[in-house]
């Protein structure tokens, strides 16, 4: 098939920018596993760092999961009735509480971080605890999973469904699991997405929260960069990818499962 | 299930912002009857379905009682009733078959007993071939039957049915009304229809509640309603309603086309108001009307005729003649004088 020039020079742009994107990743793994990467690769590979990460840092990793799940998981028990409920009520009000509700983000993250030392920075127990960064970490990722719920819920006729569901007998709990929940999945599934890789990501807020007992991923990723080689540095980008990037698939995937089919044989 | 009957007593409306949508109202509906609610929209015909639904409380005071039992306190999914919604609200996250049998999974019917029923509810709608599909994949028409099945699957106490073919073009809503019709005989069931369009009132409806800016305007029989209008509103929004204006006087009533032979013309009669079908062609020469053509339109069995009398609105005239008719000629007029109305 004969190709128009054009063709040609999109192909090469976009190669290029794909080069230009995959190198560094490329590189920076690379990196990760050569023995000295002043000498480059003729010094040979190796897992010797790698291995110095995952016994140094990898309580760092493990933090970081842990957060972005626990993270996950208030978002959407919060985030959920959130949107629904300024779903069901659309008025000036409401509309003011969802754009107050995305402040946290446009606030810079370090400013959030101080508000919280400056306001709870005195409760001990819960300031060296984890549960300080995820209080962060909700703070700023809470807006993403409700605006991707409720962008959902207000494409679809959700009055009328749920009336549809009462005149069928449903109640509030049915008509919310049946009907509301898994008609705004691909909200959800957004949202989580946005949540994890947000919360998984996070360094500003974090790095003024942690303390020493609480470094996540990027803070420690930060350290590293900072105060070891750079061969460290990169095995522990590499270490995070292997585990971040399962992580992700693995949601993506639950999001794709084929609609249920429950037959009315079901129950 | 046995058909209910409903009453309604005081049952008007506020909403928050102040508007009255509906001013008390009282209403019974029998057992197994097709009551219709027709009207433009805004005058309160949804709001009374909502208000029997239990999709709106009534204002204080107001009650719903099914066979007696006050129902007014509680919400729709306590009463009992199917509804089928102008939009169907059919649940795009379940099949045909699903929504058909969700009332009976809710109701914690065995699964056997649900297979069963939503299996004779397709085939009475005559849907089967479509019970795994997904709602998206349905046609309008189709969409309306998956409603009407899902809405009777439960055998609800009545049928409430929100415009329910308004959303489709003509000639589908011309079957479906069919069926509807059918099935609402068949079953017996105490059915509300909510409509704006005339003759689906007059096709489906035991009784017609006309109602206009949140007040009765006339409740009868389409017969009633046709033939004895209680007011100007009805007679112009039921059928098409011939209206010439004059006076009474001895022997008939006065009119810029002539002496209309109307004896019972009341005293304070300033127009005389009639069906097209009791108004005829007749010889221009002896007529006691006479008016000019305004327009004609041939309609095969017969020629729909604007005839222009003085300056009231040209009168409608139906004739199976089959000359040719020109405009500007010159026609005789003859009424029914029995069928002449004073509104």
């Amino acid at each position: 098939m004969q190709r128009k020039p054009l063709f040609w020079l999109q192909l090469a742009f976009t190669l290029s920018v794909c080069v230009f994107l995959v190198v560094p990743v490329v590189l920076s793994a690379l990196a990760g596993l050569t023995v000295n990467y002043q000498t480059g690769l003729s010094s040979g590979l190796t897992f010797r760092w790698v291995i110095e990460v995952w016994s140094g840092y990898r309580d760092t990793i493990f933090r970081s999961i842990g957060i972005s799940l626990a993270c996950l998981a208030v978002t959407l028990v919060l985030g959920i009735p959130a949107a629904y409920a300024l779903a069901k009520k659309q008025n000036g009000f409401t509309r003011a509480l969802e754009e107050l509700l995305v402040m946290p983000v446009a606030v810079p993250g370090l400013a959030t971080a101080l508000a919280l030392i400056v306001m709870y920075g005195g409760a001990g127990g819960f300031r060296t605890s984890w549960l300080f960064i995820l209080v962060g970490h909700v703070l700023f990722t809470l807006p993403f999973m409700v605006r991707s719920v409720l962008a959902v819920l207000l494409a679809i006729d959700l009055k009328t469904l749920e009336e549809g569901a009462a005149s069928l007998g449903a109640g509030f709990i049915q008509r919310f699991t049946h009907i509301v929940l898994p008609n705004c999945r691909a909200g959800i599934v957004a949202g989580s997405l946005m949540v994890v890789t947000l919360s998984m990501g996070e360094f500003n807020m974090t790095w003024l929260l942690h303390t020493p007992f609480t470094k996540t991923l990027p803070v420690g990723l930060a350290d590293a960069y900072a105060s070891l080689r750079l061969e460290i540095g990169s095995a522990y980008t590499l270490v995070f990818f292997v585990m971040i990037v399962p992580l992700l698939i693995a949601m993506q995937a639950v999001a794709q499962k084929p609609k249920q089919t429950f037959k009315t044989d079901e129950e | 299930m046995q058909p209910v009957s409903i009453r309604l007593s005081r049952c008007g409306k506020t909403f928050p912002d102040g508007t009255r949508a509906l001013e008390p109202l009282d209403l019974d509906i029998g057992a197994g009857e097709t009551m219709v609610f027709l009207g433009p929209s805004g005058c309160g015909k949804t709001t009374t379905l909502r208000i029997i639904a239990g999709l709106e409380a009534p204002d204080e005071g107001g009650s719903v009682t099914f066979d007696g039992v006050d129902v007014t306190p509680l919400p729709i999914e306590k009463r009992n009733v199917g509804m089928v919604f102008q939009s169907y609200a059919l649940f795009p996250n379940m099949s045909v078959a699903e929504n058909i049998g969700y009332g009976l999974r809710i109701r914690k019917r065995p699964a056997t007993a649900i297979r069963q029923r939503v299996g004779e509810l397709l085939e009475m709608m005559r849907i089967s071939p479509l019970a795994d599909r997904r709602i998206d994949q349905l046609s309008g028409g189709q969409r309306q039957r998956v409603a009407l099945a899902r809405a009777l699957a439960a055998e609800p106490r009545a049928l409430l049915l929100d415009e329910p073919l308004t959303a489709l073009d003509a000639k589908l809503r011309d079957v479906l009304r069919l069926e509807i019709d059918g099935l609402l005989r068949r079953l017996g069931i105490t059915a509300i229809y909510v409509t704006h369009d005339q003759a689906e009132a007059m096709a489906l409806g035991d009784r017609i509640l006309v109602m206009d800016h949140g007040k009765v305007a006339q409740i009868g029989s389409p017969r009633d309603i046709y033939q004895r209008p209680a007011s100007r509103y009805v007679a112009e929004f039921i059928g098409t309603m011939n209206r010439l204006s004059g006076q009474p006087e001895s022997g008939g009533f006065r009119t810029a086309g002539g002496l209309l032979p109307w004896a019972a013309a009341p005293h304070a009669a300033r127009e005389a108001w009639f069906r097209p079908e009791d108004t005829a062609l007749a010889d221009a020469a002896s007529a006691p009307l006479s008016g000019s053509i305004d327009a004609a339109f041939f309609l095969g069995d017969r020629t729909r005729l604007f005839v222009s009398i003085g300056n009231d609105k040209p009168l409608v005239v139906e004739t199976a003649e089959r000359r040719e008719f020109r405009i500007g000629e010159t026609v005789g007029l003859q009424v029914d004088a029995s069928r002449i109305l004073a509104l």
